[in-house]
């Protein structure tokens, strides 16, 4: 009875760990191809674009609903204290430090992850990974590289460009709805903004960039046979990537934040 | 030229190859025949290293493939994918060409172009086609551009995986014409593996049966018709009686 009790924990333990060095591994030879020829610019550039530029009206539309949102509510719970005049300062830390980057990062991973499992998963089960190995061309190489590196550093520019439009939405819900007056609210944003505000959240761009590149390879290239074994491949990698996310900038700000 | 020794191969309980023994003289075709789900495919990609055997030996002119450089090795072959496996994002001329812009000395873009649209006319395909993603091709003209790229760099030895798999019968004699004609042409080494038995017939000089993960019956394609072995006349008689269990 016991004994059966430990297996049942232990097996899915064994399993978890195994997942986890497995992704690891393949962590660890993406960036090991970084240093080494070939290189595959044509490649790293479409990835560029459809990581990068084709996320961008979907993390900006985010920001801006979120910044606008996030102005009412500290209107809303400030006004408890007589505290309405943070709206600009709490809204501007608010999307550099934590919004901006976790949203900006949590719509990618839904955009870019599903997008790179699904491709790469459909060119497993079509046999199109096998038909690069044969023409010497290695697949993690020539997909994962790339996509990985683009989305590294296509993701903090994504959250700079993010964290400015929900900046921009508080901006415009002050001055419209909350009677605040336009350049007021512009100074007190940009003096009481640091510039770790902003760079610690493009690190954490960074990260999640880096985060969601790599679960769609990953799951992508371990997709099993037939259109339900690219469905799961493309949960999977949405999944994960969201949760390692949240995780992700749960140390980075334990990192970034306390002393 | 190709000589496998004793390979074996399991996924899990199930043994598919289980002491797999083959020569493939060079300049031969050799034709591998079986029942859907016997190992043909997974003895292909053994071969070329897509899949570890368990135990065995595979050997490229004297030399053990385990201890060969891989580029070196995967260069000296071409493959022509049961579905093609044509890249979806690239042209069809980048598909055909697709080696020969990458790797150590590689074309430029014009010379890369031109020597598809070459490979391209070679199978019967329009310089049209060239420019075109496969996804707007038929089938045919897509297993086409499959030896098209299979071809291009002018492989020593090609693959065929099920090569008339899907198609009709007179695009079927195409393509099996068009095999024939371009390992003759090119002196090369070919492993093609299939069920259709007209396959056989248009391109084999030597065939072999795999059965219960052995090579069953292994002989020149005109003695096949003659050979005692029930397996093999059961096979390529199509019957249902016999001693390969059927499912009904």
């Amino acid at each position: 009875m016991i004994a059966r009790a430990l297996a049942a924990l232990g097996r899915p333990a064994l399993a978890a760990l195994g997942a986890v060095g497995r992704v690891t591994l393949f962590a660890l030879q993406i960036v090991s191809h970084l240093f080494r020829p070939p290189f595959y610019a044509r490649e790293f550039g479409h990835s560029l674009l459809q990581i990068g530029w084709f996320s961008l009206p979907m993390v900006g539309l985010t920001a801006l609903f979120t910044g606008g949102a996030l102005a009412l509510q500290i209107y809303s719970g400030g006004a408890r204290f007589d505290a309405e005049a943070v709206v600009p300062s709490i809204v501007a830390i608010g999307m550099a430090r934590e919004l901006g980057p976790v949203l900006g990062g949590l719509m990618v991973a839904a955009r870019v992850a599903s997008s790179i499992a699904a491709e790469i998963g459909t060119m497993k089960v079509t046999e199109q990974l096998d038909a690069l190995v044969t023409l010497s061309t290695d697949p993690i190489k020539y997909l994962a590289v790339p996509r990985v590196l683009a989305a590294t550093l296509s993701v903090p520019v994504l959250v700079a460009v993010g964290d400015s439009i929900g900046i921009a939405g508080g901006w415009l819900v002050g001055i419209t709805r909350l009677d605040f007056n336009s350049a007021t609210y512009l100074k007190t944003t940009v003096d009481f903004l640091e510039v770790w505000d902003v760079g610690s959240g493009l690190v954490k761009g960074a990260a999640f960039g880096f985060i969601v590149a790599l679960m769609g390879c990953y799951f992508g290239m371990n997709s099993q046979r037939g259109a339900l074994g690219v469905g799961i491949a493309t949960k999977s990698a949405v999944v994960s990537a969201s949760v390692l996310i949240l995780a992700a900038n749960y140390l980075l700000t334990e990192m970034f934040f306390t002393s | 030229m190709i000589t496998l020794t004793d390979l074996r191969k399991s996924f899990g309980p199930v043994e598919v190859l289980r002491g797999v023994n083959l020569h493939v003289a060079r300049g031969s075709s050799m034709v591998v025949i079986g029942g859907s789900g016997t190992g043909k495919s997974v003895l292909l990609k053994c071969i070329l290293g897509l899949v570890r055997p368990d135990a065995g030996r595979i050997t490229l002119q004297g030399e053990d493939v385990a201890n060969a450089d891989r580029e070196a090795f995967l260069a000296r072959f071409g493959m022509l994918f049961q579905g093609g496996a044509l890249f979806d994002s690239l042209r069809v001329w980048e598909n055909v060409a697709f080696r020969l812009l990458r790797g150590s000395n590689p074309m430029t873009k014009p010379q890369a172009r031109e020597a598809a649209i070459a490979k391209l006319a070679r199978v019967g395909l329009k310089p049209l086609v060239a420019d075109q993603f496969p996804s707007e091709l038929s089938g045919g003209m897509q297993k086409r551009v499959g030896l098209a790229r299979a071809i291009a760099a002018a492989p020593e030895i090609i693959f065929f995986d099920e090569p008339t798999t899907g198609l009709d019968p007179i695009m079927a004699g195409v393509i099996n014409e068009l095999i024939r004609e371009i390992v003759v042409e090119a002196g090369a080494t070919a492993i093609t593996i299939t069920h259709d038995m007209s396959s056989v017939r248009a391109i084999a000089d030597h065939v072999a049966m795999l059965h219960n993960g052995v090579i069953q019956w292994t002989g020149p394609v005109a003695e096949m018709d003659e050979a005692p072995d029930p397996c093999l006349q059961q096979f390529i008689h199509g019957r249902a009686e016999g001693p390969i269990a059927g499912v009904r």
